[in-house]
């Protein structure tokens, strides 16, 4: 589901007092942020490229109409079936039929966030029906009943100790002593008892990074190869993809995979990039004897054209969310939405309505650190802007956040007044401050200074020291 | 109309309502349509571009840092010799599992007696598999591996040790000229049913960003270029 408990004050204040997940979080920095960087240095054409995939992407979805209806009989030309579902409900419905269709008991799936978004599992487990997650951390967090906490590192804030204990909860047929002391055990244990799913299952069921015009293929990309035994093993792979993952051609995918794997986890490319036509052809050693691929609209056809098109060009590589102060100081969980950090401030407004996610685009501080490293270019804190702006049209903001912005509105609009008023306030935060420069409390931003002192202005304003300049 | 196509339309219609498209635009379909069939390349990154000797070289050097482990042989002898030394070094299972390629079941197995093949679809017991690539993009050391008649995709998958076979000849420099090759010899816009592109052995580092090696595919990628 989209909106799990938007409450992101409440569950800020939560995430800043835990302290296994702050521990969690340092790993986002140390390890993504670096090795983007390096990923970037060891490609010079790294900046075109950038351009390029966004040109890509806008391209096709101005002309996504016929994109789609190309693509789809591509697919048709190789023995697989396209299904279109306006909303979540009707993806949910027509993949339920599929499995039923395909007599299935047991479901595998890769990762997949369009998935999540549908809220598939709990729909198939309503029918009876059993769905493993086998990505190793979307696996993890299934079993401990959370949502994901990242795009592409889903248990980043989890330590092994924790999942160690889930382990033994949830594999309780193993023997009670075995060691589970470093990721390595882990990885094992969960490689074990997964291959058993994926040799049983009936059906699999893997998203896709891209989906190819040219060639009507659907593109997966793992690390761990589990959406490959996912898709390979069973009678019946069914692939759930948004309408914009398209692109029009296979050199057109190039681009976008050069670019993916070094913006999320500063791979050159990720261990496995899989390319899926259509079903097994005659002949062919293995491979599911029926292919279909569901493509899912759920708000995403009001955003083209739109403001918030170039939303729509997001590969989901998670970089904004590594490079994002507030995502990097709370975490995912906190954003009570699926999709956390700032692509998902932009997306989630946009698929479950401003007046339900009002909180996603405040908590930034449009410091644009997610636009600078943006693989697509997307004008991330511009997009957060205009959801403000709309938040504030619709009469959401409180009084008292309505008169402060109404105050300050006055008083920027009269420059005498504004450099005034800020000369004034300068002396006074200087003279409360005294001799020791820092503000221990301040009035009317008391949250703010419980947890740190504000350093008092010193000398003079930015307008008096420009005056003083231009004269000089 | 059925639901799938109430469906169809809907969406479609939503897609083009939201692009302001109320009629048929022929501009808007000849833009699509030469995209489609002239496939321009994007910028193709420079160190790509270098002649066979360094994209081989290239191609090595990426593999070798992504953890899989390579040697190139001159003859399909030297094949044999690599495949079994690299078992025996590492104290591995010394039956393989073969994909029918001709190239494959036509080496000379003779030479390594303690090698013994077994061909046809993999078992999940089997512990060492052995494949061909057909093409391999050396900018970032990616094999390209077909399914087919004699290529079981999950022969790639299953076997906790995966060893590539992979022609000197066959070494290009960047993704697009190896999406060449595939039209060369399965046409334009036609695919084989499943492309695995490899570029290491399986690995996660979804338990504290720790890189493990062996999540859910091979543990082991051995990669063996013939050249000669």
């Amino acid at each position: 589901m989209v909106a799990l408990a938007l409450d992101l004050k409440a569950n800020a204040a939560k995430a800043l007092a835990d302290t296994e997940l702050q521990r969690a979080l340092l790993n986002v920095k140390r390890g993504f942020v670096t090795k983007r960087a390096e990923a970037k240095a060891r490609l010079p054409e790294f900046d075109r490229l950038r351009d390029e995939a966004r040109a890509i992407k806008l391209h096709t979805l101005s002309h996504l109409d016929l994109y789609l209806e190309y693509y789809e009989r591509k697919v048709a030309e190789s023995g697989g079936h396209v299904h279109y579902a306006p909303t979540a409900e009707d993806a949910r419905e027509i993949i339920l039929k599929l499995c039923r269709d395909a007599g299935a008991k047991l479901v595998t799936k890769g990762k997949s966030m369009v998935s999540e978004e549908i809220g598939l599992n709990v729909c198939l487990e309503g029918a009876g029906i059993e769905a493993v997650e086998t990505d190793l951390g979307e696996y993890i967090a299934q079993m401990r009943h959370e949502a994901p906490s990242h795009l592409i590192a889903p248990i980043i804030h989890l330590n092994k100790e924790t999942i160690a204990g889930d382990f033994r909860r949830a594999h309780a047929g193993l023997a009670p002593g075995r060691t589970l002391a470093s990721a390595a055990d882990l990885v094992a244990e969960a490689r074990a008892v997964l291959r058993q799913k994926f040799l049983a299952a009936d059906v699999g069921i893997t998203g896709a990074n891209l989906l190819i015009a040219e060639t009507g293929t659907s593109v997966v990309v793992t690390n761990e190869g589990n959406a490959d035994l996912t898709q390979s093993l069973p009678k019946t792979h069914i692939v759930i993809a948004s309408i914009e993952k398209l692109v029009p051609t296979l050199e057109d995918s190039c681009t976008i995979l050069r670019l993916l794997a070094r913006s999320g986890t500063g791979q050159e490319i990720t261990t496995y990039t899989t390319f899926s036509t259509g079903p097994r052809r005659e002949g062919d050693a293995d491979g599911p004897r029926d292919y279909h691929v569901v493509l899912l609209d759920n708000g995403r056809s009001e955003m083209l054209g739109g403001t918030f098109n170039d939303m729509l060009a997001c590969i989901r590589c998670g970089a904004c969310l590594n490079h994002c102060p507030v995502y990097a100081t709370i975490g995912g969980h906190a954003y009570g939405s699926l999709y956390t950090g700032p692509m998902g401030a932009v997306l989630t407004p946009a698929l479950v309505g401003i007046d339900h996610a009002r909180d996603l685009p405040n908590a930034s501080s449009l410091c644009g650190r997610c636009e600078d490293v943006c693989p697509v270019r997307i004008p991330l804190p511009s997009m957060l802007r205009a959801w403000r702006e709309r938040d504030f049209a619709r009469g959401n903001p409180t009084f008292l956040e309505r008169t402060a912005l109404k105050l300050w509105a006055y008083a920027t609009k009269r420059p005498r007044l504004y450099h005034a008023l800020s000369g004034a306030t300068m002396k006074v935060l200087a003279a409360l401050a005294g001799r020791s420069g820092r503000l221990k409390r301040l009035p009317f931003a008391g949250a703010w200074t419980q947890s740190r002192d504000l350093p008092a202005p010193q000398g003079k304003t930015f307008h008096q020291l420009y005056a003083k300049r231009t004269r000089g | 109309m059925s639901v799938s196509e109430e469906n169809r339309t809907k969406v479609l219609d939503r897609v083009r309502d939201a692009l302001g498209v109320h009629a048929p635009d022929m501009w808007r379909e000849v833009n699509v349509r030469h995209r489609l069939v002239t496939h321009p390349s994007g910028t193709i990154p420079a160190r790509s571009l270098g002649n066979h000797e360094a994209c081989l070289a290239l191609f090595s050097g990426m593999l070798a840092s992504q953890g899989a482990n390579f040697a190139r042989v001159h003859d399909p002898e030297g094949v044999v010799k690599a495949i079994a030394g690299y078992l025996t070094d590492l104290e591995l299972p010394t039956e393989l599992r073969i994909s029918e390629e001709p190239v494959l079941v036509t080496l000379p197995w003779l030479l390594a007696p303690r090698l013994k093949q077994v061909y046809g679809a993999p078992s999940p017991s089997d512990k060492v598999g052995l494949s061909r690539a057909i093409v391999g993009a050396a900018e970032t050391g990616t094999l390209f591996l077909v399914s087919g008649a004699g290529n079981p995709t999950s022969l790639n998958f299953l076997p906790e040790t995966h060893i590539v076979l992979v022609d000197a000849g066959d070494v290009v420099g960047s993704y697009e000229a190896a999406w060449d090759r595939l039209r060369g010899l399965y046409g334009e816009g036609t695919l084989p049913r499943t492309v695995n592109w490899i570029s290491g052995p399986s690995r996660t580092a979804d338990i504290e960003q720790t890189i493990i090696r062996g999540a859910h595919g091979p543990k082991r990628l051995a990669v063996v270029i013939l050249d000669g």
